[in-house]
């Protein structure tokens, strides 16, 4: 069976060089007034999957259960941030939005949304961090700053559970659609774009690991590997630097536009935050 | 002050056994990986891990640089009375938490 084994590297070898492709993993129409009028027949069913089935049992139950996540950790701290005024002249959270536990509840689920000051989409992190320059006059917080993480774990455990619902503002499409480009956009020097691994290879495994299909149900997520909380930003930049293509800048607008094509994609499945992913 | 997570139940019938579960935030340096600069990190782990039921120690665990960041630790107890359950990490650079919980058997 040797001549299989050889195949099969060939194979793999193909797939690194991004030669053909297995036929893509239908999708559900996505996108915003995308009716299914024109479609005959029953429905499809829904084949997207949150990257949760792709996961090992132990680790299933590690996010199952909110005293072995270590997640959790990160939401404390995020929960007390919320409630203290960071500053003798900066108001506490609390204090303008009231308790997250009603004021945040599915406001996660709806991000990255537009923002009037800046005419441009941000994301959940940008938007505590406008809120910190505008409204507490407090300097922003790096980019994957452990403070910022941790509010926006708290802030997105409120929307547990509550379908991914992207925010149907019609200046955000521009950006979604350069967003969907984005996606498709042989990158590196591997040359491969998101997806030909996320769309067309999703189940199979690179390596020893499970290709998910990249919908960013979770995040901020615990992510073994990292043995920390980390942004979806942060994992796009692991899976650019892994294609050797440079990543965008922290914080910058193709990362935004990428974002927002992640949440049309997953619109309608359920938020997991804080999830954790192996 | 490190973040923790305890799990442990409120009360239980005398002679049972219950589980008890351990969380605690810490990053677990093992000492050998290098930073962004190239030095290496200095090692910062927990070393030792303790539960006192009314004073008298029923678990302990030494840990040890192979150890994950954020250690999560499960154990089993026999309830036998009510009291307080104590549960003590130490590790370097004189990190020391601890954490009380009581217990009501009944």
């Amino acid at each position: 069976m040797r001549r299989s084994a050889r195949l099969a590297a060939l194979s793999m070898l193909a797939v690194l060089l991004g030669c053909t492709m297995p036929a893509p993993v239908p999708l559900p129409a996505l996108g915003f007034g995308l009716a299914t009028t024109d479609r005959s027949g029953p429905a499809e069913p829904d084949r997207r999957r949150s990257g949760f089935e792709f996961m090992g049992e132990q680790t299933q139950a590690m996010q199952r259960d909110d005293s072995a996540n270590p997640a959790m950790l990160g939401v404390q701290d995020g929960e007390m941030l919320w409630n203290t005024a960071p500053g003798p002249q900066a108001k506490a959270c609390v204090a303008c939005h009231a308790a997250a536990q009603s004021s945040m509840k599915g406001v996660a689920a709806r991000y990255p949304a537009w923002d009037g000051q800046l005419a441009r989409p941000v994301n959940l992190g940008t938007r505590i961090n406008l809120c910190r320059q505008r409204h507490q006059q407090l300097p922003p917080l790096t980019a994957d700053h452990q403070q910022l993480l941790n509010l926006e774990a708290y802030v997105g455990l409120q929307s547990r559970g509550l379908p991914v619902m992207p925010d149907p503002d019609p200046r955000l499409l521009p950006f979604r659609e350069r967003g969907a480009q984005r996606f498709v956009q042989r990158l590196g020097q591997l040359d491969l774009s998101c997806a030909q691994c996320h769309d067309q290879l999703a189940g199979l495994k690179l390596a020893g690991s499970v290709i998910p299909q990249a919908h960013p149900t979770g995040y901020p997520i615990y992510r073994l590997e990292w043995q920390a909380l980390g942004s979806l930003q942060r994992r796009l930049r692991g899976c650019m630097t892994g294609v050797r293509a440079e990543p965008f800048a922290a914080g910058s607008v193709e990362f935004v536009e990428l974002e927002l094509h992640l949440a049309t994609r997953a619109m309608g499945m359920a938020l997991e935050t804080p999830a954790v992913r192996p | 002050m490190a973040r923790t997570l305890l799990n442990i139940p409120k009360t239980a019938q005398r002679g049972e056994v219950i589980e008890i579960r351990t969380l605690i935030a810490h990053k677990m340096d093992s000492g050998f990986l290098p930073d962004a600069q190239g030095q290496r990190i200095p090692r910062d782990i927990i070393q030792r891990f303790a539960c006192r039921y009314n004073g008298e120690q029923v678990f302990s665990a030494e840990l040890f640089a192979a150890v994950s960041a954020n250690p999560y630790l499960v154990f089993y107890l026999v309830a036998t009375e009510s009291g307080m359950l104590e549960f003590e990490w130490q590790g370097d650079n004189g990190f020391t938490q601890t954490e009380r919980v009581p217990i009501t058997v009944t």
